[in-house]
């Protein structure tokens, strides 16, 4: 497997790993059959995410999406961050192999369903602002 | 201090100083075709008889039953599609195998099945072991092959092969064995053990990649499987690679005449290695833990995924591999570790290490002290190790 210099740095140098104690929006995606588990954790004020942290199970290319991903996000407005895609991703850390591409989907689902959360948190129906978060099967099929 | 440690001798081995001595000068004057009349050919073909009797006197088998080949992969192929498109005139249209054989055998099969042939899959239990009697039992009518690993690549499992031949021989049933993981590291006569055909190659026993060479018993109908000029006794066509085939021979010169200390240092270095891992919490033991290759480690670590270990281990110099999915390409686990029964989510956690003869007692140690804090580490920032650590408290 070829990476990209930021993946290794990334993956060696994990940004924002671990848990957020004051987290209000907790998200979790993947499942540990496909081999990798994503959970991110969102401190969400006035709009604006400005606290983030994230715990992974998986290869070395899901440690180092998860990790620009919390890069990306934070600071970042919920609106701003809902439009993370996971090309957004792949780009962020100069291109992943083709196989590894599902782990990219995986931290944009990550970050959506840690928002889905922090809305259900609030009362709101996450669904008619975040979407339906694709399940393993889908984000597999990329 | 960093080292450099290869751990990864199942995958392949360092070329030998003696080796590469010995096959240099068939790439400098010694370049002669073997099929020439001229002395710089003679002399390559002399080199060619020499290592034929060399593998020969490593199997215990007579040097007209060795045939030289690109690798092991295609003396499986050879072995068993030679055999059954041979066998077919028979009748004979089925074949018995393991499911854990490696993909140049399994793929092989797959292969025969959509030509029409009939494949038996033996399970193998946790241990990664089949019964002669599960043999026994799925032997047909027309059943005109059983071809078994030797041993296992991932998980070290030492197959019952000599109980396997004998009833195969009884039954009057050829029998192929993919040896590619045995020769070198355990004694083998094709006589003794009643083994008709046997693959192996020159790699993984500190030749160079690109040799390999199939046994094929005396009296055995089989195909041709590459055609073309009469090299092989007419049997496998293509000018020889005499530098490689002199390499194997040299190699398994070596490997035959020490065998015994090899199998006790490797037999060591293992046994260190795996009684020193298994003290860490949530691990286990995958493959036979008696009839197991001299070097072979292979042990799961539950809540992280075998990548991510392999990609820090490589940052601190050590080369190993891993049965996860990431590792493989695809987005199942190692066959192998899903045959003998573990849950996806631990085969994805597995750490293959082989050791070799170069690897010394220190390499262990530096790989004992640098994976504990990898493992630490990797638990850490799992969400599935948060799980299992929950589920422990309760």
């Amino acid at each position: 497997m070829v990476y990209s210099e930021k993946v290794l740095d990334h993956f060696s140098n994990p940004r924002n790993v671990g848990e957020l104690s004051d987290a209000n929006g907790i998200g979790e995606v993947g499942n540990p059959q496909c081999g990798d588990i994503m959970k991110m954790y969102l401190k969400i004020e006035d709009g604006v995410i400005r606290d983030v942290r994230f715990k992974t199970f998986g290869c070395g290319a899901a440690i180092a999406t998860s990790s620009i991903a919390t890069e990306l996000v934070k600071g970042a407005t919920v609106e701003e961050a809902l439009k993370l895609t996971n090309q957004a991703v792949v780009e962020a850390l100069d291109g992943l192999p083709p196989v590894k591409i599902h782990c990219s989907v995986l931290a944009e689902q990550a970050i959506k369903s840690a928002i889905s959360d922090y809305y259900s948190r609030q009362g709101i129906d996450p669904v008619p602002i975040v979407g339906e978060i694709g399940d393993c099967d889908a984000c597999h099929a990329h | 201090m960093k080292r450099f440690v290869y751990a990864d001798n199942a995958a392949t081995t360092p070329v030998s100083e003696q080796v590469l001595e010995a096959l240099l000068p068939y790439y400098k004057s010694g370049y002669g075709n073997p099929s020439s009349v001229y002395s710089i050919a003679r002399e390559a073909k002399t080199a060619i008889d020499d290592a034929r009797k060399k593998v020969a006197a490593a199997l215990n088998a007579d040097p007209t039953e060795i045939y030289f080949t690109s690798c092991g992969s295609e003396a499986d192929n050879w072995a068993l599609k030679g055999t059954m498109r041979q066998l077919a005139k028979k009748g004979k249209r089925h074949l018995i195998t393991t499911n854990i054989e490696h993909h140049a055998i399994l793929h092989t099969c797959a292969a025969l099945e959509k030509e029409g042939f009939e494949v038996t899959y033996l399970p193998v239990d946790h241990n990664g072991q089949i019964t002669p009697q599960q043999v026994a039992d799925a032997i047909r009518e027309d059943t005109g092959l059983v071809s078994i690993m030797y041993a296992n690549n991932e998980i070290g499992t030492i197959l019952p092969i000599p109980e396997i031949g004998a009833l195969c021989r009884e039954r009057g049933v050829c029998f192929h064995t993919d040896a590619v993981q045995a020769v070198g590291n355990l004694a083998i006569d094709v006589k003794a053990q009643n083994i008709d055909m046997l693959s192996l190659s020159g790699h993984k026993l500190n030749a160079p990649k690109g040799i390999g060479a199939l046994y094929i018993r005396k009296g055995i109908a089989i195909q041709n499987f590459l055609d073309g000029g009469g090299q092989e006794r007419g049997r496998r066509a293509g000018t020889e690679n005499v530098a490689g085939i002199v390499a194997l021979g040299t190699a398994i010169e070596e490997v035959s005449l020490h065998l015994e200390e090899r199998i006790a240092h490797e037999s060591a270095l293992r046994d260190h290695c795996i009684l020193e891992l298994l003290k860490i919490p949530r691990t286990r033991l995958n493959g036979d833990p008696v009839r197991r290759l001299p070097g072979n480690v292979n042990i799961s670590f539950e809540g992280i995924e075998g990548e991510s270990m392999l990609m820090l281990l490589d940052m601190n110099g050590i080369c190993a591999s891993s049965g996860s999915a990431c590792t493989s390409g695809s987005l199942d686990p190692s066959h192998v570790l899903l045959a003998i029964g573990l849950p996806h989510e631990v085969a994805h956690g597995s750490l293959r290490l082989s050791w070799g003869v170069q690897n010394t007692m220190e390499d262990v140690d530096y790989v004992l002290e640098v994976l504990p804090p990898i493992i630490e580490r990797l638990r850490s920032m799992s969400p599935l190790w948060e799980k299992i650590a929950a589920s422990e408290k309760q």
